[in-house]
């Protein structure tokens, strides 16, 4: 298939773990920011072609994980409501809150319906006007455009049932925080490829600059992925520590101009909660005042719901580098997909479910 | 902490979910929490996709299947095709020439007669394809809304020759695993029909009864040791079923795999992994490594088994667990889902 094939070539990837390899003089631990690359490591066993000098730990980048369990809680509680009808992408209807999901929502009765866009939501409402139409609007800079086109057509169809439960995420500061930890391992970051096709990359540069660490922006294919290792090796090595882009053909220092005029027009940035993490000053956005009146937050009295994560889980060692998920004595017995425990083994793209769902025999071994 | 605060887990569920009747792990769950108890016998419980009961020297098959799509109609069938093609598959699936089948519809009032016909005729076609009769049937109505057009059930019976032992816990080690054909066509079809999803490419549900391929497969050898249809949950289920069953482990080459350019397209935007999406006319078998070549070349001279390829072995090691070498020489798990599949945010 066209521009794929090329980006999962065995040959090209084998040339790239030599030149790896050739490089590597010491250990190196890089982290992977974002989920959708943490998935395809995993898939193709990219540890197994790298030298064991070079330890991959895995991001907060997963939006489905980060999301806490009060805003779940939330998106059950307002779904649950006769006349809703709750719109979500698929992967946040199995998300546990603290007592239920949506999936059990549905199964009492709540109109929970699954989408691939906003834009169907905004369908709906529009063709079920005796309806509330609320569409749960998560997940980094990659999906904050869609969002906010939605609530900006709501706005200019002159829409009164169409509303979103926002709960934004931004990458760079979730980065600092993991920067600033006095118990960081991370010397080198691949930064989010989708993300940064947004918001472009200079923010990085300062990051880069400001803690004197490399970073390069990634892809999401496995040759993408041993692209960006090899030029953070590079840099490691080479004692630099820049702003570099291998996603070249998504990716541009200013990102797409007219999505952030859109979000910027919609949405402003706030202190969210992440899960696994705790609470981060400026690390999110929520809807403009001009644009309360399609705050589901805001129009459905959202009531404050505080919930206690469980003690055992370590899903925030995990997503700051700081622990692999074969380290947690829960990891495959007592927390399972089916069953999460934390964050990280929510959905697919979490750190601990890429590893129960595709290298559960190597971490046998690891033991 | 005051008192014991419920955490994450939710451990059990006291209604019935959509995932339960995913074919992963939550339709796993119930069967073994309702039904096998309930109606716990041998036959039962080897959890075959059919029976196979013993009348003196005879050995009969015997199976039963619901069906519900959405949308009724989709490129590559209806519900009507599907129902006479799952049925007749679930009996091929021992090795068992199926011989007859029965219809039970569910209707919902106001479901229109024209396509009520349509489905008929479609499920006449489908058997008579297969070579089987529908012999006898049942009809019920339901209110308005309470349910989705129609509901079919086709039960069915077939007859397993002499010297034909299928089982999913017949696997054995050097085995190789032949698969028919390439998977994801129904499921990307359906889902595509159903989401109104604009994909390039025009998907059909490769919907078909397999009972002939099956014939040229045991024409070269009834030493064939396992054959399932992998519908519902994939690929990945399906042999992950097998993988338990027989207590052996099963080692793929991903490469060896085929699958369209239409599916893999749409499950890279979807996010989803074509080892999960379901197949209606393909069929996974387990064949001592020394017949491979020849059942193989038999396959292929079958219009349903033109692209029948050699995907794997079985190994004597990770027993119950399904490994993938990838394109790159890596090794990797392939798991069974835990419900439906559902695509990714991002």
């Amino acid at each position: 298939m066209k521009y794929l094939d090329e980006y999962r070539d065995s040959g090209v990837a084998h040339a790239l773990a030599s030149r790896i390899r050739a490089r590597v003089t010491r250990t190196w631990t890089l982290m992977e920011i974002c989920g959708g690359q943490t998935h395809t490591i995993m898939r193709y066993g990219l540890p197994d072609l790298l030298p064991k000098e070079i330890e991959l730990v895995h991001g907060p980048g997963c939006p489905v994980c980060v999301a806490p369990l009060e805003l779940v809680d939330r998106a059950i509680e307002i779904a649950s409501r006769p006349g809703v009808i709750f719109v979500s992408y698929g992967d946040m209807l199995r998300v546990p809150g603290s007592r239920s999901d949506l999936f059990q929502v549905k199964a009492a009765g709540g109109d929970v319906r699954v989408a691939y866009s906003p834009m169907q939501a905004l369908k709906i409402a529009a063709e079920n006007p005796g309806r509330q139409v609320v569409f749960f609007g998560i997940g980094f800079e990659t999906t904050a455009p869609a969002n906010a086109m939605a609530v900006w057509q709501a706005k200019r169809q002159g829409l009164t049932n169409f509303s979103m439960l926002v709960s934004h995420v931004l990458v760079p500061p979730a980065m600092r925080i993991i920067l600033r930890s006095p118990a960081n391992r991370v010397q080198a970051f691949i930064a989010p490829g989708h993300v940064c096709t947004v918001v472009g990359f200079r923010e990085y540069e300062t990051l880069a600059a400001e803690f004197r660490v490399p970073i390069v922006v990634g892809g999401f294919e496995p040759v993408d992925l041993l692209e960006a290792i090899a030029m953070l090796v590079d840099q490691l090595e080479d004692g630099r520590a820049e702003l570099e882009n291998q996603y070249s053909r998504s990716v541009t220092r200013s990102g797409n101009g007219p999505a952030q005029q859109l979000m910027d027009e919609v949405f402003e940035i706030t202190d969210r909660q992440w899960r696994g993490i705790g609470p981060i000053p400026g690390s999110g956005y929520r809807l403009r005042d001009e644009y309360a009146a399609f705050d589901a937050e805001r129009l459905f009295g959202a009531s404050e719901i505080r919930v206690q994560e469980p003690p055992e889980c370590i899903a925030a060692l995990v997503m700051q580098g700081l622990k692999k998920p074969v380290d947690c004595p829960a990891f495959g017995t007592r927390c399972v997909p089916e069953r999460p425990m934390g964050a990280p083994m929510v959905s697919s793209e979490g750190a601990c479910a890429a590893y129960y769902s595709y290298r559960r025999h190597t971490a046998e071994v690891a033991r | 902490m005051t008192g014991f605060v419920c955490p994450v887990p939710l451990h059990s569920t006291e209604t019935v979910l959509l995932g339960h009747g995913s074919g992963g792990k939550l339709s796993s769950d119930l069967l073994h929490s309702v039904f096998l108890p309930a109606f716990a016998n041998p036959v039962l419980e080897r959890l075959e996709d059919q029976a196979v009961l013993e009348f003196g020297s005879a050995r009969l098959a015997f199976t039963t299947d619901s069906f519900v799509a959405k949308p009724l109609f989709f490129r590559g069938g209806d519900i009507g095709s599907l129902a006479v093609h799952g049925t007749v598959n679930d009996l091929a699936m021992c090795g068992a020439r199926p011989v007859a089948l029965s219809a039970a519809f569910i209707l919902e009032e106001g479901f229109p007669l024209s396509d009520l016909r349509r489905i008929a005729d479609s499920m006449a076609r489908a058997a008579s394809i297969a070579g089987v009769t529908i012999v006898t049937g049942d009809t019920k109505v339901v209110e308005h809304g309470s349910g989705d057009g129609v509901y079919v059930t086709t039960t069915g019976i077939g007859v397993v020759p002499p010297g034909v032992n299928l089982s999913a816990a017949h696997a054995r080690p050097g085995d190789a695993i032949v698969l028919s054909g390439a998977i994801g066509d129904h499921g990307i079809a359906m889902l595509s029909a159903r989401e109104g999803l604009e994909l390039d490419g025009e998907i059909a549900s490769d919907s078909a009864p397999l009972n002939g391929l099956v014939e040229a497969m045991l024409a070269v050898t009834h030493e064939v040791h396992a054959m399932r249809d992998p519908t519902r949950g994939g690929l990945a289920s399906t042999l992950n079923e097998i993988a338990r069953e027989s207590r052996v482990g099963i080692v793929l080459r991903e490469d060896a795999i085929p699958v369209h350019a239409g599916v893999r397209g749409a499950c890279e935007v979807l996010g989803l992994d074509p080892l999960h999406v379901a197949n209606e006319g393909k069929l996974v078998a387990f064949v001592p490594m020394q017949h491979a070549a020849g059942v193989v070349k038999a396959m292929r001279r079958h219009p349903l088994g033109a692209e029948a390829a050699i995907i794997g072995r079985v190994a004597d090691c990770d027993p119950g667990m399904v490994t993938m070498r990838t394109v790159f020489g890596t090794t990797r798990i392939v798991d069974v889902l835990p419900g439906d599949q559902l695509p990714r945010i991002c």
